[in-house]
């Protein structure tokens, strides 16, 4: 029996002897690996970027959001039976026994005026838990307090967006704005948030009071969501039973009759939002998968050349007591050492390309030592199985006939 | 046990299309330890399939074949494989060297197939069977880097190097001219000399004649099986063909010592 060291030597030396060749038969491994790493890469990096940007929605929110209404049967769609009102919300605040915070949001869009200039923005009438709620810091004054809620008080915070357009340069605090004709005081900037998973700025925004708003700017007394956040994680589904019973009491709603609200936690905002990049990431995955298969079926090409030509070599070494099994072993050896190289070539510029994108094209790239392993041992892998026939068709040749081969 | 070689009514049956092509038509014959034999015939005689057979590379239609004392008749292709390895050397017509690999290498290519690993340091005797065929300062030369004799000296002393019971060399001196071939035929008288058993398979009369015993065949039997009368000395051949054409001129020496 060879033994392995010779084995490799033998290998390798065919492998250098073809220079030329063997990088070009290797060139469909090392892309195809490249390409898996690339693309995985690519995509877990955004799924990745999507889970932190969800988690700076804040931990363990739940979202309640109006019911839709039936009209002699027709749907009316989500909020066409707003019943959420900031009773609803003191409610839950009096009844509930799992919840770390709750703050109404009274929705709104308008065109705010300042700094001298004007800036078309989302105004949130909010109560004062909710920078709790989303774990969202003040970067500079402090947020309003639960009188200025009382008191329907003309006080703002801004997001870092908002206060950049209208008063780039300059510290907000205590400027003044106008939010359909009514006057404003800017008492806190908040921290940078960034894009939410919907590509959305979480920065262009205005704060107020939930009660401000909703008399001063909108009129009504329908709010638009509730946001709640439970005391923890394991009480998440518990909360949320909590905030149904509550809500459905608060409503009369008797027994048979549906919820006329929906309540969303964060883990299934999360669901949604990842299924798409999951999605993505595994397309990306299959299409270079392809491309690593290609690979194989070029290195069984050459491996397939490589034995007509070598068919002599064969014959000689059959002739000195080469059993089948040890030609078997010997281009199978080659096609692996071929693919393994391959592979780590893949690896490599698989990095390079990871470290371009990242740097030059601002892309979040995530390269998962896993997938790394396994594209490696994937090549390894497409080496055997398409090593395999051109080995065994070497193995099974006739010493006299290839002795004779000329 | 002094038998090398012993055949009972070996035949070999080739078809081809509808037809069957008799290559060997029943052989018997013997061959004892430290012999020198050439099997002779003209093309087709059956030499080359009696000597595929002999050398385990194929496998006789019917009829026995005892080598070294084992019969070898009902053995897989792997047990085949390990008796080329270990009880037979071969020498071709075409060297057959592995090119792009040192003389080294290729001498001890036989020991890296070895199971068994009988012979303790490979190189060592890899070194040893090259400085017998005279090649001690050729180790690192490939095959390209040699002359047509030298490429048969590495042969040779690949066919040694496994020790084995039984040296067959198939037309050794097909593809050399006359001084080379006489060169050659040196290198086995004198394996013989030390005990080798030789089995030399060629078409040439003066070839046979560095043979002890010479096998006529033809339409695959035997037809003659004799000793050898005045036996010639190659290296005395040598020697005479070096004075006679100390200038280079390789003339015809078989002609003229006919």
């Amino acid at each position: 029996m060879f033994q392995t060291k010779n084995l490799l030597k033998v290998a390798l030396r065919s492998i250098v002897r073809n220079r030329m060749r063997s990088l070009l038969t290797s060139l469909g491994i090392i892309i195809g690996v490249a390409a898996v790493i690339v693309m995985v890469a690519i995509g877990e990096g955004s799924q990745a970027r999507i889970e932190g940007q969800i988690a700076s929605l804040g931990t363990n929110v739940l979202i309640v959001f109006p019911g839709a209404s039936r009209m002699d049967g027709v749907s009316q769609g989500a909020g066409s039976a707003n019943r959420l009102t900031l009773d609803d919300v003191e409610k839950l605040n009096e009844e509930g026994t799992l919840f770390a915070g709750v703050s109404p949001i009274v929705g709104s869009r308008a065109q705010v005026i300042g700094g001298g200039t004007n800036w078309n923005t989302r105004i949130y009438g909010v109560s004062t838990e909710y920078p709790q709620i989303r774990a969202w810091d003040i970067a500079a004054g402090e947020f309003f307090t639960d009188r200025d809620i009382i008191s329907n008080a003309k006080v703002a915070v801004v997001g870092k967006t908002v206060a950049d357009e209208l008063f780039p340069g300059q510290d907000p605090l205590g400027e003044r704005i106008q939010i359909r004709n009514t006057p404003f005081k800017i008492v806190g900037v908040l921290s940078e948030k960034g894009q939410n998973p919907m590509g959305m700025d979480e920065d262009d925004i205005v704060l107020a009071p939930s009660t401000t708003v909703l008399n001063r700017l909108k009129g009504g007394r329908y709010i638009d969501m509730i946001n709640v956040s439970a005391v923890s994680t394991e009480k998440m589904e518990a909360a949320e039973e909590e905030v149904i019973a509550i809500l459905r009491d608060a409503h009369d709603l008797k027994e048979g009759e549906a919820d006329d609200f929906r309540v969303r936690s964060q883990a299934e905002i999360t669901e949604m939002a990842t299924e798409t990049t999951r999605i993505l990431t595994i397309l990306l995955g299959s299409i270079a998968a392809v491309s690593l298969l290609v690979g194989g079926i070029g290195i069984m090409n050459i491996m397939l050349v490589s034995v007509t030509e070598r068919t002599r070599e064969i014959g000689i070494r059959l002739s000195i007591g080469a059993r089948p099994s040890d030609i078997l072993t010997q281009f199978l050896a080659e096609s692996v050492v071929l693919s393994v190289i391959g592979g780590i070539l893949g690896i490599l510029l698989a990095l390079g390309i990871s470290y371009a994108l990242r740097s030059f094209a601002g892309l979040s790239i995530v390269v998962n030592p896993a997938i790394v392993l396994l594209a490696f041992s994937v090549s390894g892998a497409v080496g055997i199985f398409f090593g395999f026939y051109p080995a065994r068709k070497a193995a099974a040749l006739n010493p006299i006939d290839a002795l004779r081969y000329e | 046990m002094n038998r090398v070689i012993e055949t009972r009514g070996v035949t070999k049956t080739y078809p081809i299309g509808d037809l069957e092509v008799h290559a060997l038509r029943g052989v018997d014959f013997t061959v004892e330890r430290g012999e020198f034999v050439a099997i002779m015939g003209a093309s087709g005689s059956g030499k080359s399939t009696l000597m595929n057979i002999l050398g385990c590379l194929d496998r006789a239609t019917s009829g026995t074949y005892v080598l070294d004392g084992s019969n070898v008749n009902d053995l897989d292709k792997n047990d085949y494989a390990d008796i080329r390895n270990q009880k037979i050397g071969f020498v071709f017509q075409v060297f057959n060297l592995l090119p792009r690999t040192s003389a080294l290498e290729n001498v001890e290519l036989p020991l890296l197939y070895d199971r068994t690993r009988r012979i303790e340091d490979p190189n060592g005797a890899a070194v040893r069977a090259l400085e017998t065929v005279g090649l001690g300062d050729r180790l690192d030369h490939v095959p390209s880097q040699l002359s047509g004799g030298q490429q048969q000296r590495v042969a040779i002393a690949r066919a040694l190097v496994n020790q084995p019971s039984l040296i067959l060399a198939d037309e050794p001196t097909g593809n050399l001219d006359t001084r080379t071939s006489i060169d050659v035929m040196t290198v086995f008288q004198e394996l013989n000399d030390q005990g080798k058993t030789v089995v030399l398979v060629t078409h040439e009369a003066d070839i046979a004649m560095y043979a002890r015993r010479i096998i006529q065949m033809r339409d695959g039997k035997i037809r003659r099986d004799f000793q050898v009368k005045d036996r010639r000395n190659a290296a005395e051949d040598l020697a005479n063909f070096k004075d006679n054409n100390g200038d280079g001129d390789l003339t015809d020496l078989r002609a003229e010592e006919r």
